[in-house]
């Protein structure tokens, strides 16, 4: 019964995956044929791509931004709105709705609200008489990569809210009760209790945003296009580049093997870290 | 007290965060470009369907659309079949395969679908299914299968052995049983991993833009890129477009809350 999944499944992702391995292995422009390098494409990437290191530099600090910040605001929302009230399920309905439109749109009402002449946010600061403070958010090296990982978090946030809701609805009230009893203050309550038991929880949103950001290719490319002067490029873009604007299929390859090294290695890291955590405060 | 005022001003913040950018959007459809920079959150100075009526006139949002369709509908149908039918041989499957075929499509949730742009590339430049739809349909169905298979396994696994003795006994075949017990058992699983789906595929950018250049192959994500201007994007038509793009996910959203909540969720959560 399995036969048609596995087939497919075989043909257009396994065998590409192995495919790639072997392009990797390769220096090939996609015309001419592909010469045999080795592992010059790693050593290459490893020891003299200054910009491959930048980008690969962006992404981890794109991915430390958005999940902490992602992981830390749905946390403190889904406890405001642990609750099943009116008030609380229609800002749950609210805060889920960028979720539901595509990454494309998104990127691009983002640009709009970043332009640094009628952009929303621009006008508002200064309106504000913050006038200091109205950049060039995605046309600044210093600024994109920043810009786009707060797009990122409004993208998602109420994603991770609804999954912190429902982890948070299995703690047993009672506990919440006999610290209040005790005189607990909520921040007592919080470190004590919310944090501890929504461990799980915490661990599935990290993962799950990890995924996500590695991800980001569509709001890179709608917003900057990995630019100025590669301020906001991530491995993904970069590997599109590579190969389809620069035509060197070898190298891409070899990025993507990278990229497939840095998420086992991210995902493996947290899980070992996440798991400590929890048997500790257990 | 502090801690009221703190929790009812983040909550308002994000809340306005969410709400200013999509009041923008669905007004800006109605105006000219120079009221949307001018004045974007005002209402527009008459309500008329000029932009939409431009947008249909142009004809470069129709085609894309009933492309978006076609693809999310065949690959949401085809990966919702095969990955049942796959899940339901694992979840009954005891022996060693059951547990091979698991770890097998396991692989595909490690390795992110993107990394495999070039060979797939490379792969339907010789098949001949670059510009193709049912190029784009094998794609979706080829990066969607693991995690849907995942999904589904855990809620086969979930219904009561008894269930599928009872209907061995009664002499159903395999077949018969995942089409009378199975299936109609995990409905709404099959509802929510549909609408998961459904959202990746009429979202996806990254597959269509590598392997669609002919106009009238575009979809949807790869149109609405194209109405970003190389000096100047009309802000007007691209917010119009962004509407008419998103409608089928507001509509699903709005009618089908629950299912589409617990579909965005489930990829998470299983995952």
């Amino acid at each position: 019964m399995a036969l048609p999944a596995v087939a497919v499944y075989s043909f257009l992702y396994l065998y590409p995956a192995v495919q790639n391995l072997l392009y990797a292995t390769e220096r090939w422009d996609g015309v001419t044929k592909p010469q045999q390098v080795g592992l010059h494409n790693f050593v290459h990437l490893a020891t003299s791509d200054d910009l491959f290191r930048r980008i690969v530099g962006n992404n981890i600090r794109f991915t430390l931004i958005v999940v902490i910040f992602q992981t830390a605001f749905s946390l403190l929302f889904a406890t405001f709105l642990l609750k099943n009230t009116k008030t609380t399920i229609f800002l749950r309905v609210i805060y889920f709705f960028p979720t539901i439109l595509s990454s494309v749109s998104v990127g691009l009402i983002w640009t709009f609200l970043y332009n640094p002449n009628f952009g929303f946010i621009n006008a508002t600061l200064k309106a504000m008489g913050l006038n200091s403070l109205a950049l060039n958010w995605l046309g600044d090296t210093k600024y994109s990569l920043y810009a786009i990982a707060v797009t990122q978090i409004w993208f998602h946030t109420g994603q991770m809210v609804i999954i912190y809701v429902a982890g948070l609805q299995q703690i047993p009230a009672d506990l919440y009760e006999a610290a209040e009893v005790d005189g607990a203050t909520r921040w007592q309550q919080f470190k004590n209790i919310t944090w501890p038991m929504a461990l799980p929880t915490t661990a599935v949103v990290v993962a799950y945003t990890t995924i996500q950001s590695f991800r980001a290719f569509d709001l890179v490319y709608s917003m900057t296009q990995g630019g100025p002067q590669n301020s906001s490029d991530l491995i993904v873009t970069s590997i599109y580049n590579t190969a389809f604007a620069s035509f060197k299929y070898g190298y891409a390859s070899a990025q993507s093997v990278v990229l497939i090294l840095v998420v086992l290695l991210v995902t493996w890291l947290q899980r070992r870290t996440l798991r400590i955590d929890y048997g500790v405060k257990k | 007290m502090m801690y009221k005022v703190f929790k009812n001003t983040m909550l308002s913040i994000f809340a306005l965060a969410v709400i200013v950018p999509s009041s923008i959007v669905v007004l800006g459809a109605f105006k000219k470009d120079n009221e949307i920079y001018s004045n974007p959150l005002a209402l527009p100075k008459s309500w008329n369907f000029n932009n939409f009526r431009t947008l249909i006139h142009e004809g470069n949002v129709f085609t894309p659309f009933k492309n978006s369709v076609i693809v999310s509908l065949f690959s949401v149908a085809i990966t919702l079949l095969f990955a049942s039918l796959a899940a339901y041989g694992i979840a009954r499957m005891t022996t060693i395969t059951g547990r091979m075929l698991f770890m097998l499509f396991s692989l595909g949730l490690a390795i992110p679908g993107q990394v495999n742009i070039i060979p797939i590339y490379h792969l339907f430049v010789k098949l001949h299914l670059t510009n193709s739809l049912v190029g784009l349909i094998l794609v979706n169905i080829a990066l969607t299968l693991p995690i849907s298979i995942f999904i589904l396994t855990s809620f086969f696994k979930d219904i009561p052995k008894e269930m599928y003795e009872v209907a061995g006994i009664d002499g159903a075949g395999h077949l018969r049983i995942y089409r009378s017990i199975a299936l109609p058992l995990s409905r709404p699983a099959l509802g929510a991993t549909g609408i998961f789906l459904f959202v990746i595929c009429w979202n996806d950018l990254l597959y269509p833009l590598m392997l669609i250049t002919q106009l009238d192959k575009k979809t949807l994500p790869l149109t609405l890129i194209d109405f970003r201007g190389e000096f100047a994007t009309s802000y007007s038509m691209l917010f119009t477009a962004i509407m008419v793009a998103s409608v089928p996910m507001i509509a699903m959203y709005i009618f089908m809350q629950r299912s589409f909540i617990a579909g965005l969720t489930a990829g998470a959560v299983k995952g």
